[in-house]
């Protein structure tokens, strides 16, 4: 009974599922959308990140103006011009840090239209000050108001109109991403139901058998999910490595506008956490899409029978 | 154990436009028994058999099998009772992919049994029927004598409560007729209400025992032969 013995500890394959859902054609279905969806996590992530940087870089700088800095503020008890008037108010605000802009910055600004003459000019240029809010969405009404009561005609300038394109074009991209991730799900879930089917009609006679001696549902859709989710794990991983050297190459082209510098000892850095977890995750969630969706078909089959 | 009062059983679309192949049929049969189900080709056996094997319900009337109300039952019920029953099928019926051992371990597996168990049932059983030196063989590797062993073999390691044949003697010689009759009958000596449909009188004769006579999808005989 040695040989016996042998073949028992492999396991059993009652419905012979290893040739009605042959090892290749499903795990290779499987590794493409896991490869595209590979890189749709990668647009969430790096649309998300972007949407995070603008919310909180450009979306969150404000640019006041000062004309005439050098003239006596409106109501001045204490003889100091509008721009103290205006650096005093914005100190005593909390919330914000406060940079103002020195003239060679301003000629910096300036430069693009006026040339490197701009400081010869003798122009009369405002004050400048860049805000930075700590809350970006925070309304500034109370501190126009006051800023216009020290110092009349000062401009608090939001840059409102960009704000609103910059964060529609995050959602959309956002979207566009998340919507290409439901696809690949989808078009995942219609591949393994098609093999599923397929290896349902391959073993029919088989199928009706085991239901006829007394299998439950649970018993004949377990074998299914089984062997789906093992061939969709095999496919997710195979996948999710295929996707990495591109996603790496990827990010190191985008590394200057990251901001990091792509070296070989920080490869691992290049990508955002939240994209490793999502490539781990990748094999696990084609597992379970092949386990959930086996289960379905098969038990939506077997409802058929007696 | 077994009751059937005017039961029906219809092919076909349900609601009508269905071919009838059983009607009115009524009989009980006690716990322990022994029957034949009789009648010519086409007379229903067949159907009536899967009527009683839980692969159908019927159409009409009321059904109880092993205590159970079948047009009431839930169907998460019905696996259950179906591994109380065994059913030899006309033409076996066997895996191809397996071998004759895990054939006939198949029963003990849906039902859960440890493994350990599992294989000195199926050994001792492959014995019996003397197939133990083929456990290893795949059933197209089988005469049809030996498959028809190994489908009675797969019927009965279970120890159903009923067990149902369809022309079991088919494919069998008359000495190997005779054998499987010997192992109906002590089957049914240890408790198993066994129903063998044939049209093999012959063996009808040389084994006396009550017979359900169908012609024409209705039972014009059910009384002690």
């Amino acid at each position: 009974m040695s040989e016996l013995d042998h073949r028992f500890r492999r396991g059993h394959d009652d419905l012979g599922l290893r040739r009605a859902l042959p090892g290749r054609l499903l795990p290779a279905l499987v590794a493409a959308m896991a490869f595209l969806a590979a890189l749709a996590a990668a647009g969430v992530v790096a649309t998300a990140h972007l949407a995070t940087q603008w919310q909180h870089g450009a979306l969150a700088a404000v640019t006041i103006q000062v004309p005439r800095p050098g003239e006596p503020a409106a109501d001045d008890a204490q003889d100091q011009t509008r721009r103290a008037a205006v650096q005093a108010v914005l100190a005593a605000t909390s919330g914000v840090s406060v940079h103002q802009l020195d003239e060679g910055e301003l000629a910096d600004l300036l430069r693009p239209w006026l040339g490197d003459s701009a400081e010869r000019l003798s122009l009369p240029l405002p004050a400048v000050f860049a805000l930075h809010l700590a809350d970006p969405d925070r309304d500034l009404a109370a501190l126009t108001t006051r800023l216009d009561q020290a110092a009349p005609g000062t401009l608090v300038e939001r840059h409102e109109l960009w704000r609103g394109r910059l964060a529609a074009l995050a959602r959309s991209l956002q979207a566009a991403a998340g919507l290409a991730l439901l696809l690949v799900g989808g078009i995942a879930v219609a591949a393994i139901t098609v093999a599923t089917r397929a290896g349902l009609a391959a073993r029919r006679e088989a199928i009706e058998l085991v239901h006829q001696i007394g299998a439950p549902d649970r018993f004949i859709a377990q074998r299914f999910a089984a062997r789906a989710s093992l061939l969709a794990l095999i496919g997710g991983t195979i996948g999710a490595l295929a996707a990495l050297p591109v996603l790496l190459i990827l990010a190191w082209l985008a590394a200057p506008l990251t901001g990091l510098t792509p070296r070989l000892a920080t490869l691992a850095l290049l990508l955002p956490p939240p994209l490793w977890a999502s490539l781990l995750a990748l094999p696990a969630a084609a597992a379970a899409i092949g386990w959930v969706t086996a289960q379905a078909t098969v038990r939506g089959w077997l409802a058929l029978l007696p | 154990m077994v009751r059937l009062d005017n039961i029906g059983l219809d092919y076909g679309p349900p609601g009508g436009g269905g071919h009838t192949v059983l009607s009115d049929i009524s009989f009980a049969l006690p716990q322990g028994g022994f029957s034949w189900l009789l009648g010519p080709s086409g007379a229903g056996k067949s159907s009536l058999l899967r009527l009683l094997m839980l692969a159908a319900r019927p159409s009409r009337g009321h059904l109880e099998i092993l205590g159970a109300d079948i047009a009431r039952a839930r169907r998460g019920a019905l696996p259950g009772l179906r591994r109380r029953i065994g059913v030899v099928f006309q033409d076996f019926r066997l895996l191809d992919h397996l071998s004759a051992f895990d054939n006939v371990a198949l029963p003990l597996r849906l039902a859960g049994r440890p493994e350990g168990q599992v294989r000195a049932d199926v050994a001792e059983m492959l014995h019996w029927v003397g197939l133990f030196e083929r456990a290893e063989a795949r059933p197209a590797e089988l005469s049809g004598g030996e498959q028809q062993r190994l489908a009675i073999s797969r019927a009965v390691i279970a120890r159903p409560a009923l067990l149902l044949a369809d022309e079991p003697t088919g494919n069998l010689d008359d000495a190997q007729a005779e054998r499987l009759m010997q192992l109906l009958h002590e089957l049914n000596r240890l408790g198993t209400s066994v129903i063998v449909a044939t049209h093999n009188e012959a063996l009808v004769a040389r084994h006396p025992a009550a017979a359900l006579r169908l012609h024409h999808g209705r039972l014009a005989q059910a009384a002690p032969a």
